[in-house]
């Protein structure tokens, strides 16, 4: 893999062997192309300008494969507002208008697929959930804190995935009914309970608003933790089921490590109550402890 | 180069019910994602899953609606597969644990959608598709299936005879986005794309950023028809300013459409008599079009949908991710004020031609879910039809590439059988202005491999063609930038290949993608860095995007009837005569070439004859 950036790459067009019809071709599509390119920048600088109202954001730039961004710095761009724009829609602009190599996760922009999680004047939302209108000037974005950034605003997050497999993430029953037309039943209110822990969208802002999980790489996190509620209250599940469940959420790096400090409960997206329901664990650990020892 | 039996392009519902369905017999499977398998668009599906599961419903009853609902253009026995599948693999949903909406008894809960003649669209609140993708992604993880994400894929290794029906796919060439590599993927048994939508194509849309048919445009290139491209379907209800999907669930649940004099216009002006706001979804596309053109919309852009009289109980408990959506997007509660509304771009009804086992015309490539075309949906797609689609096709993908005996298909593919070859008076020579000849090498059917002998030489010869394709656009110093080229298809698509389309509209919308062609021959990556290089991958896409935008503008100018979500202002009327018959569109030298197949309206034990569609 290279990692370098060529200095100066000789243009095909000027190799001896082209013949000289597609020179001028070329040559016409280079000037065209140059005069869109400026005509382009031009708008945008005059959008910028025009605008009633501009945005000014102040974005963190990092990458290791290019000289001058190996250097973390902050870049500023001034972003032409329009009623009902989200940092990600400026994040957008700012790229396809001034700078492509702008990177950043994003892909639903409707906070559903949660990959724009960001750190937004100092906390953690997701990008195209949160109107630029309800921010002060200017607008500090910044990769997830404690989370290696690869690029720009882009996280590496493995670490997430991998406490979120840690926890069997996955629905585990012995009582199906034997026709495969038959569901399992599912009382109205069982369904309620677990409906908000179904909710998470894997964005990893609660795992990076918490102190305990950022001192402790081993701590399961909010997120796992809460995918292990969302089975072990689903009364689908059975009582063994939900025993196993409880037994990897005790170890030592489980429920017991939350200090309740309610930071991933402030910024969860889905608005999941987390910490409420990693007490909930921590009440039936108990109750289970008492049951079997 | 990684080698498996069988290779998943894509993670969203097909992809993984591929997946599981390839490793329950007993494949080594892999899946290839751009995205994180979570974060595939299946996740934004709000609605639900059709799936005749109560008495008084049948599968019958559901493949009548279908039929009814596509216009006629769908393929019975693709049809009669998805309605007579979804029932079981719906509660194999629920066995895996999906956290569906319950009724009083405890069973899964069923509302009522567009075109429907039953109540059968099963759900989990407004955020079917979350739960879905969620809960299949958990049964990946259960069995352990390895996935390669952030890989995004480029090209399909595919041999170079010279009918595309001789030709197989031995793998796939992919990016890694992280640390720039390319890499080959070899696949023994076959290689499923599982792409999805194309959204991307139009400025106005309710699909990802990510949706930028690169399956369909994929397999285009190396032989594969894409059919059917002209029918797209717009939903009615979309946020204005974002695109955001508004559920049917709404309509379903008694939502109702108001102009800007208040007056419920489904009925007032006689759109839909019998059903109103739950008259299908190219029907309501075009009234409220019909309202803002006549200067009956809502500042000249929009409608009202009203949901207020439902209660806010009601709303809570079927339709509570609207309301978020409603207030984080448009900053309106739809609690207190009715929601503005207007039609967006929502689903591509064709696609990469396969028969009902998910097979292509290529041997050992298969397609499923919103990049395939078995044809279930023909010119129109019932709301609540998608997802049933991604599980029951994928599975069948998943089966028949991993090696399982299945039924012998009934529907053909590629040139073989019954066939119409066609023209069409285009204003531009088509496809002449080839993508990229100069600063991108044609992905097309491993064009210089030569005597490669076997599939991993195959294989390997593309990753280099790609390798090569990759360093001359990050080398390449000045030119033109993908997301100028882009802006430009995606204006002309959304002014000319709407909801409502004119010949004169069609054939300026084919210079102008003719234009951006050119216009991409000299496209550069601004970004150097071959880490998680977005416009580099941008810029990859943009190519995908124009093919498709040209096959959807050319399929539409050739159409000249007027059915589904196929309006044409010079022929007001669907031509049964001459077009029960599927749009193909095949990639030949450089250039796109037209012909068509029928449709086939017998199914099982009847044929559907086609009739006035009326609701
Ligand atoms: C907002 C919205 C609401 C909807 N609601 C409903 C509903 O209620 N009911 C219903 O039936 N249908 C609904 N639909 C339609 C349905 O959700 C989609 O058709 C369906 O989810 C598509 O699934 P898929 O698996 O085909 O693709 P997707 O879920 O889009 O997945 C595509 C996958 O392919 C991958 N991919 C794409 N290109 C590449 C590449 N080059 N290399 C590698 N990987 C690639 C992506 O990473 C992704 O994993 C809705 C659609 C939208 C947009
Ligand atoms: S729990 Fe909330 S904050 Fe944490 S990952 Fe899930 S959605 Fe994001
Ligand atoms: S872009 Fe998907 S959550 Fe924001």
């Amino acid at each position: 893999m290279s990692t370098q950036v060529p200095d100066q790459v000789e243009d095909e067009s000027s190799a001896e062997t082209v013949p000289a019809g597609k020179q001028k071709r070329d040559a016409k599509k280079r000037e065209r192309a140059e005069r869109v390119q400026e005509q382009r920048e031009a708008e945008a600088a005059e959008k910028a300008r025009a605008a009633d109202d501009t945005y000014h954001l102040k974005v963190f730039r990092y990458d290791p494969e290019v000289p001058d961004k190996q250097e973390p710095r902050f870049d500023d761009f001034y972003v032409p507002y329009k009623q009902g724009m989200t940092i990600l829609d400026a994040l957008m602009w700012a790229r396809d208008h001034y700078d492509s190599s702008l990177t950043f996760r994003h892909s639903c922009r409707q906070a559903i697929c949660g990959s724009d999680a960001l750190f937004v004047n100092g906390s953690q939302r997701l990008g195209c959930k949160t109107q630029l209108s309800d921010l002060s000037e200017p607008v500090r974005v910044e990769p997830l804190p404690h989370a290696d950034v690869v690029k720009d605003l882009v996280v590496d997050m493995e670490h997430f995935y991998d406490q979120m497999e840690a926890v069997e993430p996955y629905f585990q029953t012995n009582s199906l009914p034997d026709g495969e037309l038959e569901e399992q039943r599912q009382t109205r209110e069982n369904r309620e309970k677990v409906k908000m822990s179904t909710r998470c969208i894997w964005c990893s802002a609660c795992m990076s608003s918490c102190n305990i999980a950022a001192g402790d790489n081993e701590y399961l996190g909010p997120a796992a933790i809460n995918k292990a509620y969302r089975f072990a209250m689903d009364e689908r599940e059975g009582e063994d089921m939900k025993q196993r469940r409880l037994e990897i959420l005790e170890q030592e790096h489980g429920v017991w490590r939350c200090q309740t400090q309610f930071s991933c409960t402030e910024v969860c997206p889905k608005d999941i109550p987390l910490t409420e329901h990693i007490q909930e664990l921590k009440r039936e650990a108990i109750k289970n402890n008492l049951k079997f020892w | 180069m990684y080698e498996h039996d069988v290779i998943v392009v894509g993670a969203g519902g097909a992809g993984l019910r591929a997946a599981i369905a390839a490793h329950e017999e007993g494949a080594d499977v892999a899946i290839v994602s751009k995205l994180h398998p979570v974060r595939s668009h299946t996740g934004a599906a709000e609605g639900g899953i059709n799936a005749a599961l109560r008495e008084g419903d049948s599968w019958e009853d559901h493949a009548y609606d279908t039929m009814k609902g596509s216009d006629y253009l769908a393929d019975a026995p693709a049809a009669e597969t998805l309605c007579k599948d979804s029932p079981k693999e719906t509660i194999k949903l629920e066995h895996w644990g999906m956290a569906f909406s319950r009724d009083d008894d405890g069973r899964v809960s069923q509302r009522p959608f567009g075109g429907l003649s039953f109540p059968r669209t099963t759900y989990a609140g407004a955020e079917t598709g979350h739960q879905l993708l969620h809960t299949m992604y958990e049964q990946l993880v259960k069995r352990g299936i390895k996935v390669y994400d952030e890989w995004h894929v480029t090209r399909l290794a595919v041999s170079d005879e010279e009918n595309p029906e001789d030709r197989t796919c031995h793998g796939i060439v992919a990016y890694d986005v992280q640390t720039g590599t390319v890499e080959g993927f070899s696949a023994r048994n076959g290689v499923i794309l599982a792409t999805g939508g194309l959204g991307q194509v139009y400025d106005h849309t309710t699909n990802a950023v990510a949706n930028t048919g690169d399956g369909v445009a994929m397999a285009y290139r190396a032989g594969v028809p894409m059919e059917d491209m002209e029918f797209i379907q717009f939903h009615p209800t979309t946020l204005p300013s974002t695109g955001v999907l508004i559920t049917e669930g709404v309509r379903g649940e008694g939502g109702i459409l108001y102009n800007e004099d208040g007056e419920r216009f489904m009925f007032e002006y006689g759109y839909a008599n019998n059903l109103g706001e739950l008259a299908s979804r190219d029907v309501v596309a075009r009234a409220e079009l019909t309202e803002v053109n006549e200067g009956r919309g809502i500042e000249d852009e929009y409608v009202h949908l009203d949901m207020r009289h439902l209660g806010e109980e009601r709303i809570i408990d079927r339709l509570e991710n609207i309301i978020h959506l409603s207030e984080d997007f448009e900053g309106v509660n739809p609690v207190e004020a009715p929601m503005p509304v207007k039609p967006g771009q929502h689903y591509a009804m064709g696609g990469i031609e396969t028969d009902e086992n998910g097979e292509t015309c290529i041997t050992g490539l298969y397609a499923a879910g919103e990049c395939a075309c078995a044809s279930v949906h023909g010119g129109n797609r019932l709301g609540g039809n998608a997802l049933p689609e991604l599980i029951v096709f994928g599975k069948r993908a998943g089966h028949h590439a991993a090696g399982k005996d299945m039924e012998e298909a009934r529907i053909t593919t590629g040139k073989v059988g019954d066939y119409e070859t066609a023209e069409v008076e285009s204003p531009v020579q088509l496809g002449e202005a080839g993508i990229g000849e100069d600063a991108v090498a044609d992905g097309g059917a491993a064009a210089d491999s030569g005597a490669a002998a076997t599939g991993t030489d195959l294989v390997q010869q593309a990753v280099e063609d790609e390798r090569e394709t990759i360093n001359h656009l990050l080398e390449k110093e000045d030119g033109i930038q993908h997301a100028e080229i882009r802006e430009r298809v995606q204006q002309s698509m959304t002014q000319y290949v709407n909801v409502f389309r004119e010949e004169e509209g069609l054939k300026q919308a084919l210079r102008d993608i003719r234009e951006a062609r050119e216009l991409y021959q000299d496209v550069f990556v601004g970004d150097k860095s071959r880490t998680f290089n977005t416009d580099l991958l941008q810029t990859l896409e943009t190519r995908n995007i124009l093919d498709i935008a040209e096959a959807i503008t050319l399929g539409a100018l050739a159409r000249n009837e007027f059915r589904g979500a196929h309006w044409r202002k010079e022929y007001q009327e669907r031509r049964d005569e001459e077009w029960l018959k599927h749009t193909l569109l095949s990639w030949n030298d450089g250039k796109p070439e037209l012909w068509y197949k029928p449709v086939i309206l017998e199914g099982e034990s009847k044929t559907y004859e086609p009739k006035v569609r009326s609701y």
